[in-house]
Order: C-alpha cells, then sequence, then structure tokens
C-alpha cells in the first residue's frame, strides 16, 4: 500500500514490519514520532523511559533475551546512553538491535548542533543514514540483518529534515523473529578478562562491514551523463540536494551506510570522475574519511561546517546562478515562538524576574521564559544541569547567592536527571532553592507522559512518582506546593524559602493548557474606560495581550482566562464579561 | 519541475491540517509528492513554514528563494516574511488577519503598514482575503485553514470533489460540514 508517511512514521513502519517487539525511548526532538508511530501498533510493547540511558538499557535488555528492539532519541539523547552504547559494541546482540538517534542541523529546537556519526565511529558501531521516508522503512530491516548478521547494535541516524519530511511509502508485511537465550558469560559480562577476549573481535567485525560496505546496496553509484567534469559524493537529505540542482547531469555516490565507510568503492568512484565535492551536513566524516585513504576531495572548504544544506546553498557552491526572488523594503518584526496564553511557567516567571532573581534554567518549553519581556533566566546547558548546576553556582558564591538564586525544571526533565542533582544538593548540603515546574506532562515535544504523570505510553493508567514524596526522601526537609496562577502565593513561598539557612524545593504546579482535559473559561475583556494604558500586563508577556491604541486589548480566540493579568492591572480593567 | 506550495503562518493556527489535505490530495492524484514541516514549535506561536511539492519525480523537500508558486499565508505578517520564497510571476494568497509577534505585543517593534501594497508594487499577484471573517460564517473561526486552501483550489484543474473528498478523509466527520462550508467561501470569494 502506498501512503504519505514522515521519515519517522516510515521507520517505525520498518521497525514494525522487521519483527522489532519491544522499543523505549525518551522523546525528543525531531526523533519523537518513531515511538509515538509505533505504539500504535497493538502487538508490541512500547514504553518512555525515565531518559535514553535507561531506555537503551532496557532495548539491550530485550535483544539479549531473543527479541528484537529499538530505542529511539534526540542527537543529545545519545551523549545521555553513551554508557551502555560503548559496551554494547562488545558484547554485540542476540535478537536484532536498533538505535535511533535524529540530529538537528540548524537547530530547530536543539541546544546544540553535534554530529551522531561522531558516536558510530567512536563506539565501532555500524550507522545506516535515510534520505528520505521510503528508506527510512527499508533500512530499518536491513539494520536488523546487519544486526544480527555481524552481533552488533546498529544505529539509524535521521536529521530533521528526513525525520519531519513526508513522502511516499510502499508499506510490507511484519515478520516474527525470535531468538534463543543461551548463557554466554564470556559474551556479555564485560568484566576486564572478558572484555580483554573480546575487543579483537570489534576489531574484526569492523573489518568485515567494511567489506560488506564496498558492495552494499545501501551505497550506490548513480552515473551522470556527464556534463560537469567532476562527480559528487553525498548521503542523507544532502542526496535530495544534489540530485534537485544536478538531476542525472551528474554522478553521484549515494552512501547510505556512513560507518564504516568503504575504500574501494570511493576510490573507484573518484578515479572515474576525476575531481570530486564530497557533501555532507555538519561536519566532515566522509571527506576526511576520504582523505585518509589517499583521495583528493573538496568538501568543508566549499560547503559549511553550519546548519542545514538546501538546494540553494549547494547550488551557489557549485557555481549555480540564484533564483529571481522578491525582496521588501519593509522591515519584517521576528516571530519567535513563546509560552502559550495561559501557560503556568508564566506565573513563576513573573515572580522570578520581578524579585530580581539569578535563575539557572533546563530544557523543555519553559527554556521559553528567556525571552523578552520576562528575560527570566541566566543559563541553559542540558537536562538537568539546572539543579546540578545551582548547587555549584551556590558553593562557588556562598552568602552572595544563596537567597538570590533559584533553579527551574521541567517535571518530565526532573525525572530524567535532575533527581540526581537534588541527591547532591541534599548530600553535599548546598543552601539551594530547586524549583520544579510541574505542567503534568512532556510539553515542548508534544505532550509525551512521564513517570510523574499516572499515564503510560498508551493512555493508561500508570504507576505515579510522588514528587514531595521523592524529594523527602533524598533527604530536603522543606518540600512547598504552589499554584503559579497565584501570583502573591508564588512570591511569599518563593521569599520564605530562600530566607531559610537549609536546602528546598518548591513545586510550582498546574497542568499544561494545552492538555485536553484543561477546560479554558471565557476570555476576558479590557474595559477602556478602566484601562489608562500603563501598559504593566504588557510585561507579563501574554501573547493574548496586545495595545492597540492607547489600550490594552485581549484577543479572545487566544485567552484562556486564566485571570492571571487581571491581578496584575491596578486599574481594575480586566473584566470576565464583554461590556 | 515539480509544483510548489508554501503555507506559512503563526503557530497553532492549523497549518498541518491544511497540508495534510493537499498531501491526502496530491497522492490520491497520482502525483509524487514531499511535504516538509519542522515539527516541535509549531504550537508555541511562532513562525511555522510548511513546504508542500509535487509532480512527476520531487527530490528536494525543501523550497528555496525564488522557488515557490505559491505562498498560502495564514497571516499578513508571514506573507512578508516568506515573500523572497515566491518565484517570478507566482501568487501569494493571504488571509489579511494581524497577529501581533512578541517584539510588537511588547511595544519594541511596530507592525508593518502596506504590506500587501508594497507587495504589489513590486509585481507580486496578492490574492487577498479576510479568512476569518468567511470561517466564522461558515461555522468556525478554525476553519481558517480550509478557507484558504479553497482559495488555492481555485487556481488548480482538480476537480472540486476531488478536493471534497480530501477533506472528507482529513477531518473528524462531526467536523465535515463546517469544513466543507469554509472550502466552498475560500473557493467562491471574489469570482
Amino acid at each position: 500500500m502506498k501512503e504519505l508517511m514522515i521519515g519517522n512514521a516510515a521507520l517505525a513502519r520498518g521497525l514494525y514490519e522487521a519483527g522489532c517487539a519491544l522499543i523505549s525511548s525518551y522523546p525528543g526532538t525531531p526523533s519523537t514520532e518513531i515511538t509515538e508511530e509505533f505504539a500504535k501498533n497493538s502487538d508490541v510493547y512500547c514504553e518512555w523511559a525515565p531518559n535514553e540511558k535507561v531506555a537503551m538499557e532496557t532495548a539491550f535488555g530485550a535483544s539479549l533475551r531473543g527479541k528484537r528492539s529499538a530505542c529511539c532519541m534526540k542527537h543529545v539523547g545519545l551523549n545521555v546512553a553513551a554508557d551502555p552504547l560503548f559496551t554494547m559494541s562488545y558484547t554485540g546482540v542476540n535478537a536484532g538491535m536498533v538505535i535511533c538517534v535524529a540530529d538537528d542541523p540548524g537547530m530547530h529546537s536543539s541546544q546544540n548542533e553535534q554530529d551522531s556519526r561522531h558516536y558510530a565511529i567512536a563506539a565501532k558501531v555500524p550507522m545506516l543514514e535515510p534520505s528520505d521516508s521510503q528508506e527510512a522503512l527499508d533500512f530499518a530491516k536491513i539494520a536488523y540483518e546487519i544486526s544480527e548478521t555481524f552481533d552488533t547494535p546498529v544505529f539509524i541516524k535521521m536529521c530533521t529534515r528526513v525525520a519531519h519530511s513526508q513522502s511516499i511509502v510502499t508499506t510490507g508485511e511484519r515478520v516474527d523473529v525470535t531468538k534463543e537465550y543461551v548463557k554466554n558469560p564470556r559474551k556479555y559480562i564485560m568484566a576486564p578478562a572478558n572484555a580483554i577476549a573480546r575487543h579483537p573481535f570489534v576489531e574484526e567485525r569492523t573489518a568485515k562491514l567494511t567489506a560488506y560496505a564496498e558492495g552494499s546496496p545501501l551505497n550506490r553509484v548513480e552515473e551522470g551523463t556527464g556534463a560537469f567534469d567532476f562527480g559528487i559524493i553525498t548521503s542523507s537529505t544532502s542526496y535530495q540536494y544534489v540530485k534537485e540542482v544536478f538531476g542525472d547531469r551528474v554522478s553521484v555516490l549515494k552512501l547510505g551506510m556512513v560507518n564504516p565507510l568503504p575504500v574501494k568503492l570511493l576510490q573507484d568512484f573518484a578515479a572515474k570522475v576525476g575531481k570530486v565535492y564530497v557533501i555532507e551536513e555538519l561536519d566532515p566524516i566522509i571527506e576526511t574519511h576520504c582523505r585518509n585513504i589517499g583521495l583528493t576531495v573538496t568538501g568543508k572548504e566549499a560547503f559549511s561546517l553550519l546548519g542545514e544544506f538546501s538546494q540553494k546553498t549547494i547550488g551557489a557552491a557549485l557555481g549555480q546562478e540564484p533564483k529571481e526572488s522578491v525582496s521588501l523594503d519593509t522591515k519584517v518584526p521576528v516571530r519567535p515562538p513563546m509560552m502559550c496564553a495561559g501557560c503556568p511557567h508564566r506565573g513563576m516567571y513573573y515572580v522570578l524576574a520581578k524579585n530580581k532573581l539569578t535563575v539557572l534554567g533546563d530544557i523543555g518549553c519553559y527554556t521559553l521564559g528567556s525571552m523578552p519581556p520576562l528575560n527570566a533566566l541566566d543559563m541553559t546547558l542540558c537536562m538537568g544541569a539546572s539543579v546540578s548546576g545551582l548547587h555549584g553556582y551556590n558553593k562557588a558564591g556562598g552568602s552572595e547567592t544563596e537567597g538570590k538564586t533559584v533553579c527551574v525544571i521541567g517535571d518530565s526533565t526532573f525525572m530524567h536527571s535532575g533527581v540526581t542533582g537534588l541527591i547532591n544538593i541534599a548530600y553535599n548540603g548546598s543552601n539551594s532553592t530547586v524549583i520544579i515546574l510541574d505542567n503534568s506532562i512532556t510539553g515542548m515535544t508534544g505532550h509525551q507522559q512521564n513517570p510523574t504523570t499516572g499515564y503510560n505510553i498508551k493512555g493508561d493508567p500508570a504507576g505515579k512518582v510522588d514528587l514531595e514524596s521523592l524529594c523527602h526522601s533524598v533527604g530536603i526537609r522543606s518540600v512547598r506546593v504552589v499554584d503559579p496562577y497565584d501570583l502573591k502565593q508564588c512570591e511569599t513561598v518563593l521569599k520564605e524559602e530562600l530566607a531559610k539557612e537549609e536546602p528546598s524545593v518548591i513545586i510550582s504546579r498546574r497542568p499544561c493548557v494545552l492538555l485536553k482535559y484543561v477546560k479554558p473559561k471565557k476570555p476576558l475583556f479590557v474595559d477602556p474606560e478602566k484601562c489608562r494604558g500603563c501598559k504593566r500586563c504588557m510585561q507579563f508577556g501574554c501573547p493574548a495581550i496586545s495595545f492597540r491604541d492607547g489600550h490594552a486589548v485581549v484577543d479572545s480566540t487566544l485567552c484562556i482566562g486564566c485571570g492571571v493579568c487581571a491581578g496584575l492591572c491596578p486599574f481594575d480593567a480586566f473584566e470576565s464579561e464583554e461590556k | 519541475m515539480a509544483s510548489t506550495i508554501m503555507i506559512v503562518g503563526v503557530g497553532g493556527q492549523g497549518s498541518l491540517l491544511a497540508s495534510k489535505l493537499l498531501g491526502r490530495l496530491l497522492v490520491d492524484e497520482g502525483y509524487d509528492v514531499k511535504v516538509s514541516e519542522v515539527h516541535g514549535m509549531s504550537q508555541r506561536g511562532g513562525s511555522v513554514v510548511t513546504y508542500v511539492k509535487f509532480g512527476e519525480k520531487v527530490y528536494s523537500p525543501v523550497i528555496e528563494e525564488g522557488e515557490a508558486d505559491f505562498i498560502v499565508s495564514f497571516e499578513k505578517l508571514e506573507a512578508a516574511r516568506y515573500v523572497r520564497n515566491l518565484r517570478k510571476g507566482g501568487t501569494v494568497i493571504v488571509n489579511t488577519q494581524q497577529i501581533d509577534p512578541m517584539p510588537v505585543i511588547i511595544g519594541k517593534e511596530t507592525y508593518p503598514e502596506g504590506i500587501l501594497e508594497e507587495m504589489k508594487e513590486k509585481g507580486v499577484r496578492v490574492d487577498a482575503l479576510d479568512a476569518l471573517s468567511l470561517a466564522t460564517e461558515a461555522g468556525s473561526a478554525k476553519a481558517c485553514n480550509i478557507v484558504l486552501m479553497g482559495r488555492l483550489a481555485h487556481y488548480f484543474d482538480i476537480p472540486y470533489e476531488k478536493w471534497q473528498q480530501a477533506i472528507a478523509k482529513c477531518v473528524k466527520p462531526a467536523f465535515i460540514d463546517i469544513n466543507l462550508k469554509a472550502f466552498e467561501l475560500g473557493y467562491c470569494q471574489g469570482t
């Protein structure tokens, strides 16, 4: 059957058809939909794990037991899962195991632009790189064959454009694969003596995979018509841009397997085409390999290390004329993403900004609190770093920073890797105040359940972490809960906790307004007779409030009637019914 | 050469449904199709872009400067932001609704006047309509996206019933009538 699917859905379909029986993942753009789509199948097991390391180890356990498995994550998630990855390369697998990792060139929704291919090289694990949805589906099946034939986990590397572009795929039937589990301590117990014995296997495997790469249909030469005196080596979405610019006028070596890379195939291609361009987004991985095997190529001298490519950037670098386009003289203001109207995070941020506190932030929707007009954040690094960073900041700052500094972290991020930082605060005793912004969902990635919500990936009731008890049990005596719509309560509790000579946690609790069970109230209206145009409400940064003709006005299509603005107005101009 | 449509707007305006509808329709018509959008920020009020490309064979999923046959803009300012992607002789279909971005809300910048006029002066074919009012007339302010799809449809040779069938496949049964009405109002606007 032919269907239009995003790359992530096609990859999920491929994993399913290949007999994958278990996926464990942590959400992260642009990887999230692989797991969400897979979970729609009723005859498989699928879950959100607290973090990527747990997810990868869970998938490994399933492979050990004899079922094909997978775990999915964004590029930075692979940093978290790197520990099991490097040693799984030594143990290999029982049933096939696939690690789906999605890079984000251009950082549409990420804190860095790291290139996951480095991990494949460093861990000596093969990596396939599809360039569209059909390849995502097909490569999933090939990945399991490679995994079981060569006794290794296998990466499938997506990027934002492949993950989130829809193209036509033909689907097939599911196969069932089960391997017997046989106890094998020398393969699966990576104590030094066994690991020493296993390392040569890893090196031999890489040699065998290199030989496989020479003749695999994953890597193919597309002969051009000879209109140009050069050839192009490329992979992933860059291949699509190259074809858009040149069609079949230039010879292309399209690599579907980017680790390990072939040698003879590249040398033969280069010998045939003469001048060679290597076109790859982010780091010069293929290019460096080409140079290592003695080829003269042009790569990053012509194509950027930064961001996404397109037919325009590639065409321009190779001498193609730009297309004629229109440019306006009008200056167009930027439209950055922002916290939604009624977002519960906004109330807490308003109070933090008002009190001029130093705020160490974390990863999630609430990172948007760094934007004007609230400008409420001082730091955002990675998942969980707000809590551990606050501990270090206060240990270094002592009485100069204690009582004036807090950190903010979401419920899901706290479960992912914030709790270990809190344990450090309690254990090593810093006078730190941690604010958990508990909106009862994993928000930024599009509403995934997590261990604090009480529901699993299917929406069925599940185990629920009690945040208050958890904080108490790691050694925090002072744990308070506030409603971020109640600004007075937030400010009072915040001042009390900052004044204490001990670590504390404030849980700012109210569900995300985009959750289906959160019913919006009637929108508010501004009484123009009462509004004096003082713009105090504008400093709250709610997208539903704008300023027209000297007065604040509320956009009734956006306002959800949270009423926080009404409490800010000194003139009681916000009303719940229009006059 | 593939045909190219860009759908631009503000996160939360319903561009996902519009691209789903186009994808469904064009696959049914037998074209090779690619639809590309960036997820993650789509519900956060940011500027959002979707690329729809179709033809005998489509390679790149993105539409670059000077390449779009049509830009369907759900909001006036967003039309101005992306008009550089329009090809020479291309058409901008634009909802005249104004949604202030944060720099305007907090008074750091002003919402520019005369955007559509400047586009016309520069030779852009501008088809402007008040999609919000038409959607409200159809029964839901949220049907703006389908009003604009109706307007777009009026430039294509694909039979009207095919669009209707695609709508019926893409929206929940309870909303089919409202969306068919919205589509009709967009289609017939100004003709």
